[in-house]
Parts: C-alpha cells; structure tokens; sequence
C-alpha cells in the first residue's frame, strides 16, 4: 500500500511545511485538544490514509509528528488530536483559531484496511491512541458491509481522560459496532469498566482464523494486550502496532527514530507484530 | 428475549470438566439475580460462597475514608468473583457490587474448601484453575499500577 | 555525477608525470572545479579546499592505531602516502550545519521560504576506495529511499572524483575484508595509482567520458603493461597489509542474536558516549533540526545539523529517553552499522575505513567488538 504523495516532495524539499490556518480547536480533556485545519485552498483537500500522521510546525518553536485523527473520507477536513506534553505541542495549543500552523505529510504506512477486508477487525486503543484508530474506525464504519465484527476497546486512565468521548458515546449505541470502555482509575457513578484493556477481550468473540486487531496505545499496555490475543490464538501477522519514537524528519534521513532494522517514521508507525516479535521486548532498542 | 445462560457446566471457569469433578467442586448451587446496585459482597462479612457471573458486570469496590469508593476493578461474564473463603478468616476484603443486573451461579465454599478432615486436599483441577484466574487477575493489577497513561510515563 | 565503470578498457590508462598530474589538477581549476583534497592541517591530513598540487602532503604519512593519529616524514616525496585522515568527504556532501528553511512572520500567519541550494562544483582529489564506497552507502540514504535529499543531490550531483587507489594500509584499516577497496573500482572520473618505484608517476584509469576526455587533453603517454604491473602490485601490497580484518560471515545473524551479549556491559564500562566514532564516520547520517526565532519573533529559521546517537536525547521520547544507558548507545551504533544497516539499506554501513578505531579518545576498536561477539556468540548477559 502506498502512502498519498508527501505534500513536499516538490523542489521546496521534503522538510519543508505548508502553512495552513487552523479552522477550529475542541477540547478533548484536561490536556488534550483536536485541532481543525483549513485546507480549503488545497485542490482536493488533504487525502490520506488511516494511521498516517503529519509533521506540525509553530513558528520558531519547533515540530512534532501527530497522527491525523479525521475521516479519511472527509479529506477536505484534516484534524489532529494533541496532547500538550512538550514545548512544541504546548505552543501548537497556543496558536488558537485563525492562527497558522506549518504542516508536511502525510507520512508513515497506514493501518492494513485492505488486509482486513471481510476479517473481523478488533481495535484496542490506550489512551490517545485512540486518535490514530479513529480514521481507522470511520473507515470501517463508511464501509460496514465489507468487515465482519468489528470491536474497539478503548483505555484510558480516567473517565475524564478519554478522548473522543461524545463519539465513543455514540459508537456504543451503534449497532454496528461493539465498543468496550475501561479505564485504570475510575471515578464515582462511573459504569463503564474498571480496569485494564486486555482484560476487555473476554468479552470480544475472537475467531482466530479471521480475526485482524489494530492496537495503539502505551507500549506496555500493547505488550499484554498481544499476549491476550496470542492466548486467544491471533496470529501475529495480524496484530498491527502502531508505535512512537522520536521522530524528526519523518522521510527516513535523521536516524532518530530507529528500531533495530526499522525506521518508524518510514516502515511505520504500523506494524505487523511479527515484524516487531523479535525487538519488541528488548530494552533499550 | 435474551437467549437462554448457559448451564453451569459451560461457565468459564468449568467448562471442560468432567461431570465427576464438577459434582465434586459444585455443591449448594443456586442461581442468583442481583438488580444494578447490588451488593455481592461486603467487606468484612464471611466469605462462604464462590460466584460464577453468567451475565452482567460487577465492580470491585473500597471505601477509603476521605476519599469515597474507589472503583478497583470490573468483573464480568465468564469471570469468577469471591476467593476469600480459600483462606481464614474467610471474610470478604473488599465490596463487590452489580453495575447492571447480574446472573450468577453461588457455590457453597464449604465444598471447595481446604484441607479439612471432609476435603484433605484442594480438588487439582480446581486448584489449577483458581491458579490461573489468579495469575491473569495479577497481570491485569500489575499492568493498573504502571499508570501508563499518564503524561511522561 | 561520476559513472559506475566496469572494467576499465585498456586504451582507458594512461602514464602521468608529476608535471601531468599537476597540470590534471589545474586543468580542473581551469574548468571551474573547486579542488578539495588533503592537507595538513593541525597536525592531521584533512579533506580541505587546495589551489593545486603543490599543497598535497608531499612526504607526509600518518600512524595509526585505536585511538592513536599521528603525522610523521616519509622517507620519500609521496604525494598520497597515508590511508585516511578524521574527515572523509561526508561534511562535503551532507554538510554538518544547513540551514532548511527560513519563515516570516507576516499578518496573517507565515510565509515559508525554503533555501536555494546551488552548491559548489568540488573536485575530489585523492578520494579513497572506501570513501567513494561511503559514498555510494549515504546515496541509499539520502537519494535512494522514498524520499531524496535535495541539498545531498544538489551536491552530490556537482562533483569530480579523482580516486587514488591506496599505497599503503592504515593501522586501523579493513576494507579488503569489507570488500570496499584498496582499489577504487566506480564512483570515479578518473582513478590514480601513485608508484614510487622506479621514478614517481601516476597511472591512471578513466572512469567516465568526461575523464577520459580530460586525461587525453593532458596527452599522457598510454601505459604499458609494465606500468599496469607496477601500480597493480602497489595496491596488492597494500591489501597485504591491512591493520585490521572483520569477519563479516552473517554478521547480521550474529549481531541480531547477540542484543543481550555480555560484550555490551563490558564495552559501556570503556564507552565515553562522547560520538567522535560518528562524526569521523563517513556514513553516519543521524541529523537533528533545530527551529530558532529572531528576538522580536519575526523570522525563524529551521536548521539541521549532524547528530549522533551516543547522545542521550537522540532517542527522547516525551518524558524519557529510550536508550539510556551507553550500554544501549553503543549496541544501537555497532548494531546499526553492521547489521541494521542490511535491512534497512542493502548493504553494510561499514566500509572498514578504521576512523572509529583511531578517533576513539579510549582505543574502541569495532573490529575488535564483533570479534569478541562471534568467540563468545549466544552468551547472555543479565542485565
């Protein structure tokens, strides 16, 4: 599958942003915000494919890849949900509506969507993770008919930290999806599950044989969740990760984001557990 | 109409096991219903009683003065609930309570548990199974603690 | 951009005196080329911008041993007698410092200028079988993935590569068991072999039309068979005399099972972390960019500079680092270069020049490490 066409590929170089407006900032939580840029200017607006993420630049500040969390069927919408941790997503939420932001992509090889055609797909996202699932999720649901169940197990740390939340809502009365919600530390008159994602997987029916699961999330906690679907028999060829590492250029040249023989900006951020069985549980790689 | 539970001898925690050994591990059964809200167990009453939940969910619950509830965790169908009756002084060490209605198999623990002179030794295959519910439950509590969704963690 | 030759035709080599060898390299200044070749600079032999022959280090050579670099006298008045000094021709090509980008502040928003990149047209003079091998490896970086490097290709796409084949075998070299010289066998306008033997000349072998072109301006006589013999023999020596060999027999296989290997903790105990063996390495191309702002926040400028990853926040990752012992620094470096490099780039990222052995302020020696690896291979460390 090949990614869309870098947007800066041209003779400006590929480390070189666009600048787009943002349209629109919603919160998500305490610390987390989905920011909407304009992209009306562009002829056909912003195309790219689950699971791929751009490179955002605030002026003089610095950049930092996100993972584009909008429906890849709305490209004239182009979202990213970000959470403030560092000095270059703290100035990202500092620009506001109507301020500009610089932005390349989109980079990185997408979730397996064809792969999972006529599977039942399991999505099990920790945390943010949730973002990058999300076009995974609209995906799945524009095109119901072509997947067979489709379950997505969402984590979080609190209620109050779950992303997405109004939406999540809504994909549970959806009939079409079977979502599971968890969370580590659960507040007062909070009825939703207690507790850690793997454990939400007794309550998915796994078919091994056809079962494909799209898994982002803290690294640990994608580490029990595989063991739980290898215990259930899914073969790691088709348990997708979605990693994080430091990534800098984005187009393979810095080196920072390397995983032994992978570079996660390029032969990422998915990847089939197979690919990752052999270095995944080594520290320090 | 919500199809029909599954009997006993296809719960989880049995499935798989001879008619012998369940009748060896299952006695005093009852099927119980718990409406959402429900107590199962309460801290510090005795500990009789073994549940295999069949429908529903239930919440592990802990009052820590000054804080309130604390949620712990969720069991649910297919999950056991209830182990303090392995060990003296049999009382339970924590609140169990239904978020939503709940089905249940009660088996008397007095069956189960051991050794005393009627049961010198913990049923095998019994033992090898509350081994490994207890194990999973350990996994799950130490990927909890990590917090690994905190910022920076 | 020079052209891969096979073999070269016989009609293709020529004999230069030193008076052709130096009219070669005005000839090149004539044309515009900006010469690059060594020098001595500070008391080491560096890759720097020379007006003619006349600054090559005639009679210099270097010692080398793991992290030992010393100049000395020859005996004679080579002008090419030393294997290779700290900088290979990578700060030519993928330069240490480049600005990316600029950006300006304007009313609504920001306008993004990207650089102009009209680089030089540098002559290599003296260009190494292992540099030129280098080379080739930074290309599948930086020309050869999905995406190009438009400085790199700008660069790399103006230069003139005069090789010399090697004379003589550095302390810490091991490119004949990498494969990647003493003999420079592409990448090249025009390859020398300077003799010594039997008066001073250089034979010399076309690599390109542009090359062969220039070589027959100088109207060189053709060489002989003997003069073939001669320069062959010279290099043969050399490839006798290498001061290191690596056993590269699945190297990868070897490194890829050994990631616990008890070697790790022992070379961390010696490790600085301090990346000279990635600096003086010519094809390392871990970079970092830093964005910066003038004061009154009008423009910012995006700049990219090398990198390393024996530095700490090369693996940050929000709220940690990934590698954060030299343990893991130096396994990711060794890894990298010898096996990763395989899956991610088809080839080794090790060329056997030996800088990373004499650079290294306390001796490392990479050859030394893997052989260590193989006569212990499976053992496991348990940290």
């Amino acid at each position: 599958m090949s990614p869309g066409a870098p947007l800066a590929a041209g003779a400006a170089g590929p480390m070189t942003p666009e600048p787009l407006r943002v349209r629109s900032l919603r919160r998500e939580t305490a610390d987390t915000w989905t920011v909407s840029l304009d992209v009306s200017r562009r002829p056909g607006g912003f195309p790219f494919q689950p699971g791929q993420f751009n490179m955002l630049y605030v002026f003089g500040v610095g950049e930092v890849a996100i993972s584009i969390s909008g429906d890849p069927g709305r490209p004239a919408e182009l979202l990213h949900t970000v959470r403030t941790v560092g000095a270059a997503t703290h100035a990202l939420r500092g620009i506001g509506r109507g301020g500009t932001l610089g932005v390349r992509g989109p980079y990185g090889r997408p979730w397996p969507m064809e792969e999972a055609r006529g599977q039942d797909v399991v999505v099990v996202a920790g945390g943010l993770g949730l973002a990058p699932l999300r076009p995974a999720i609209l995906h799945l649901l524009r095109h119901r008919a072509e997947y067979g169940r489709v379950s997505v197990l969402v984590g979080a740390r609190t209620p109050e930290d779950l992303p997405f939340r109004r939406e999540l809502a809504r994909w549970q009365e959806d009939s079409r999806l079977r979502v599971l919600v968890t969370v580590d530390k659960a507040s007062p008159g909070w009825t939703e599950h207690v507790g850690v994602v793997p454990a939400l997987l007794s309550d998915v029916e796994v078919d091994p044989a056809r079962t494909v699961a799209l898994m982002c999330g803290p690294e640990v906690m994608m580490r029990f969740t595989v063991r739980e679907l290898e215990r259930r028999g899914v073969p790691d060829a088709r348990i997708h990760l979605s990693l994080e590492r430091n990534m800098k250029c984005a187009v393979g040249f810095c080196g920072h984001c390397q995983l032994v023989p992978y570079f996660v900006c390029k032969d990422g951020p998915v990847f089939p557990y197979e690919k990752l069985r052999p270095f995944i549980n080594l520290r320090e790689v | 109409m919500p199809p029909p539970l599954p009997p006993l001898e296809h719960h989880p925690f049995l499935r798989g096991l001879s008619p012998e050994q369940v009748s060896a591990i299952a006695c005093g059964i009852r099927e119980l219903s718990f409406p959402a809200g429900a107590l199962l167990l309460r801290e510090g009453e005795q500990a009789d009683t073994l549940y295999l939940l069949r429908s529903g969910r239930v919440v592990l619950e802990l009052n820590v003065p000054g804080r309130g509830t604390t949620q712990l965790e969720t069991l649910k169908a297919g999950d056991i609930l209830g182990l303090s009756w392995l060990f003296p002084p049999y009382r339970w060490s924590l609140d169990a309570r239904a978020v939503e209605p709940v089905d249940a198999f009660a088996l008397d623990a007095s069956c189960m548990r051991g050794p005393t002179p009627e049961h010198p030794v913990l049923e095998p295959a019994l033992a090898m199974r509350l081994l490994r519910h207890l194990y999973d439950r350990l996994e799950r509590v130490r990927l909890q603690r990590l917090d690994v969704y905190k910022a920076g963690a | 951009m020079p052209e891969v030759t096979s073999s070269a035709p016989e009609e293709g080599r020529a004999q230069l005196s030193l008076e052709q060898f130096a009219a070669l390299l005005a000839a090149l200044r004539g044309e515009g080329w900006r010469l690059v070749g060594p020098t001595v600079r500070d008391g080491a032999l560096v890759h720097e911008d020379i007006s003619g022959a006349e600054e090559l280090p005639r009679g210099w050579t270097e010692v080398q041993e793991a992290g030992t670099y010393r100049l000395a006298r020859r005996e004679d008045g080579a002008l090419f007698g030393y294997s290779v000094g700290p900088k290979s021709w990578k700060h030519l090509l993928f330069v240490p410092r480049l600005r990316l980008m600029s950006a300006h502040r304007e009313a609504e928003g920001f306008r993004v200028e990207s650089e102009p990149t009209e680089p030089p047209r540098l002559a290599l003079i003296g260009a190494r079988s292992c540099d030129l091998h280098a080379i080739a490896v930074q290309d599948r970086t930086f020309l050869e993935g999905p995406y190009k490097d438009p400085d790199y290709a700008a660069r790399r796409e103006r230069l003139f590569v005069v090789a010399v084949n090697c004379g003589q075998a550095g302390g810490t070299c091991f490119c004949v068991s990498m494969r990647t010289g003493p003999r420079a066998t592409f990448g090249f306008d025009i390859a020398l072999t300077e003799v010594l033997e039997g008066g001073h000349r250089f034979l010399a072998e076309a690599g390109s039309e542009r090359g062969a072109a220039l070589l027959s301006r100088l109207e060189a006589r053709p060489a002989s068979e003997e003069d073939i013999q001669a320069a062959d023999a010279v290099v043969e020596r050399t490839a006798q005399s290498m001061g290191r060999t690596m056993d590269t027999t699945d190297i990868k296989g070897l490194l890829y099972r050994n990631l616990e290997h008890p070697r790790w903790d022992d070379v961390a105990q010696r490790c600085l972390a301090c990346t000279n063996c990635t600096l003086v390495c010519p094809t390392c191309f871990c970079s970092t960019v830093e964005d910066t702002s003038d004061l009154r926040g009008d423009v910012a400028e995006r700049w990219r500079r090398w990198d390393s990853c024996f530095t700490l926040d090369h693996s940050y990752l929000h709220g940690g680092n990934v590698r954060h012992t030299i343990r893991g620094r130096y396994r990711q470096w060794l890894t990298h270069k010898v096996a990763s490099w395989w899956d991610q780039f088809g080839t080794s990222g090790c060329i056997g020049c030996g800088r990373c052995i004499t650079w290294c302020p306390v001796g490392i020696d990479i050859t030394e490490e893997v052989a260590a690896i193989r006569a212990t291979d499976g053992a496991r460390s348990g940290a």
